[in-house]
């Protein structure tokens, strides 16, 4: 798997984490093609639903990304998408999806270098650990 | 916690609950009992809602089947306030489906005495009419005196429903009202205990004189839930090693035709429109040509793995295991082996047990700011 180019999804909230994805932008920082961003407006949003479809069509990993605790701007949003991570984390794992599959974390508005490394950091893994079986497979 | 016995005549166990159950009727502000009864035909057995005490003569708790989760019934009966109280007779896993209902806002608690009696097991709904559907009338009373008294169950070759042989929650610890047979001398008696303060108010009105629970039952509840939970580990084991990837997971669900039949048997799985029958799931044409287009070939109906993925992540942490949804699949796939499996995992995770308390929040109602600090961050780089 030489020339692996792993693909992730990541699930950003409009106000935190997709702000910071444009600072990087902005700021000239350079990070992997292998992203591909959804903004979406809440990390609460985020239904178990997209993750799930997600993996199973073949990404290799999905990040969901938003705002620290306290500052979500819809007051809690987040504590929620953190609880329903938790929750695929536990039933993803059962089927040989490990932890390296599914990321959150909490990006700032301002944290465009923290958002560059944390892609850079996140491909690089996801490479090493090789492709998502349902990439090349049939999943019924 | 008060308890008594109730004396058992003839060893007559049917008829002792059948009485205790009329006299329950007769109370005042009891306008009617959910009870299994065999109706007439074919020896079915069903949850029927009785008001006139002379009603109640096929009467049948003890029958090793239970077609549906009643809990289901218990959540449509009170979904609003009907202005009378009702008895309802049922299993301990049709008890802790509707305390997740009732947390689920799909049903209300204060209008319903629960009734719940020790649960002997049931086989599975095919079998239990393969084996007693046309003939024997008389099969309960041999089948809990086998039960009571620890014979083997397997009768004409079939067993208990593989749910029952793993449920470690025989005794319905959060009915108002509780009937005790295990560890209990039930040729003579059986024990009626009042387990809350709404049971304690029905219980003082029953005319029973209090006496202790028998020293040996603790040790007999606790001997089988010790072999039940070794048959539930044996399991768990077995059904992670059939579903460890994803290869293996498309191997379980081979058969699956997205019938949804196992949604809809499913006490929790409490949506009035399932996702998965809208037009969400209502492809347009080109999308299937789209999808096969890209590996060459798709499985025909799509979303199988999908559907039961999302299943398990919308109502797992309130599973109970009672075993409908294998039950009601029309292929035979062991869907109770996986969804317990896994529930086991999410519940612990949250370090929850679906039914066990109706005080407890649901795990995904709630949040609190200082946890779960282990899920956030992408670990080390590697």
């Amino acid at each position: 798997m030489a020339n692996f180019e792993p693909t992730i999804i990541a699930f950003v909230c409009n106000w935190c984490t997709y702000t910071a994805a444009d600072l990087a932008g902005t700021a000239r920082l350079g990070y992997p093609a292998n992203v591909r961003l959804i903004r979406v407006m809440c990390t609460g949003m985020v239904d178990p639903k997209y993750v799930i479809k997600a993996l199973l069509e073949g990404a290799d990993a999905v990040l969901v990304s938003g705002c620290h605790p306290g500052d979500c701007h819809y007051i809690n949003g987040n504590f929620k998408a953190r609880r329903r991570i938790k929750l695929l984390k536990e039933i993803l794992s059962q089927f040989g999806f490990g932890d390296e599959r599914l990321r959150l974390t909490w990006i700032g508005a301002s944290d465009g270098i923290q958002f560059a490394e944390t892609i850079h950091d996140m491909v690089a893994q996801v490479r090493t650990l090789g492709p998502n079986e349902a990439k090349a497979a049939m999943v019924i | 916690m008060k308890t008594a016995k109730i004396n058992v005549k003839d060893g007559d166990l049917l008829t002792t609950l059948r009485d205790s159950f009329r006299s329950i009727l007769q109370l005042e502000d009891i306008s009617a009992i959910l009870v299994p009864q065999h109706l007439t035909a074919k020896n079915v057995v069903m949850p029927t809602l009785v008001t006139d005490p002379e009603q109640l003569n096929g009467t049948d708790p003890l029958a090793p089947v239970f077609p549906l989760n009643a809990a289901k019934i218990v959540s449509r009966l009170t979904r609003k306030p009907m202005g009378a109280k009702v008895a309802v007779v049922l299993r301990p896993c049709e008890i802790r489906a509707f305390v997740e209902l009732v947390k689920l806002k799909q049903g209300r608690i204060e209008e319903v005495v629960l009734v719940g009696i020790d649960c002997l097991g049931a086989f599975k709904n095919g079998d239990y009419i393969e084996i007693v559907g046309k003939k024997e009338e008389k099969f309960t009373s041999r089948f809990y005196k086998d039960a009571l008294s620890g014979k083997n169950l397997t009768i004409e070759g079939f067993g208990l429903a593989p749910a029952c042989k793993a449920c470690e929650n025989p005794i319905p610890n959060n009915a108002d009202i509780l009937i005790g047979l295990f560890g209990v001398d039930t040729d003579n008696h059986v024990l009626i205990q009042a387990r809350t303060p709404k049971g304690e108010a029905l219980y003082d009105r029953l005319d029973l004189f209090d006496t202790e629970e028998p020293p040996e039952r603790s040790a007999a509840v606790e001997s089988l839930v010790a072999e039940r939970t070794v048959y539930r580990d044996k399991m768990f084991a077995e059904t992670t090693e059939a579903t460890n990837s994803l290869e293996k997971l498309n191997t379980y669900f081979a058969e699956c035709v997205n019938c949804y039949n196992c949604r809809v048997a499913c006490p929790v799985c409490y949506c009035k429109e399932c996702v998965f029958v809208t037009d969400v799931f209502n492809h347009d044409p080109v999308q299937y040509l789209r999808w096969a287009n890209r590996k060459g070939v798709i499985k025909m109906p799509t979303d199988t793995v999908f559907y039961h993925l999302t299943r398990i992540a919308h109502m797992s942490t309130s599973c109970v295991g009672c075993g409908q949804c294998t039950n009601a699949c029309p292929n035979d796939i062991p869907v109770m082996e996986l969804f317990r499996t896994v529930s086991y995992h999410t519940q612990k995770a949250f370090e929850y047990e679906a039914g066990r308390s109706i005080e407890e929040d649901l795990p995904l109602s709630v949040f609190r700011e200082d946890e779960l600090a282990e899920v956030v961050g992408i670990g080390k780089a590697a």
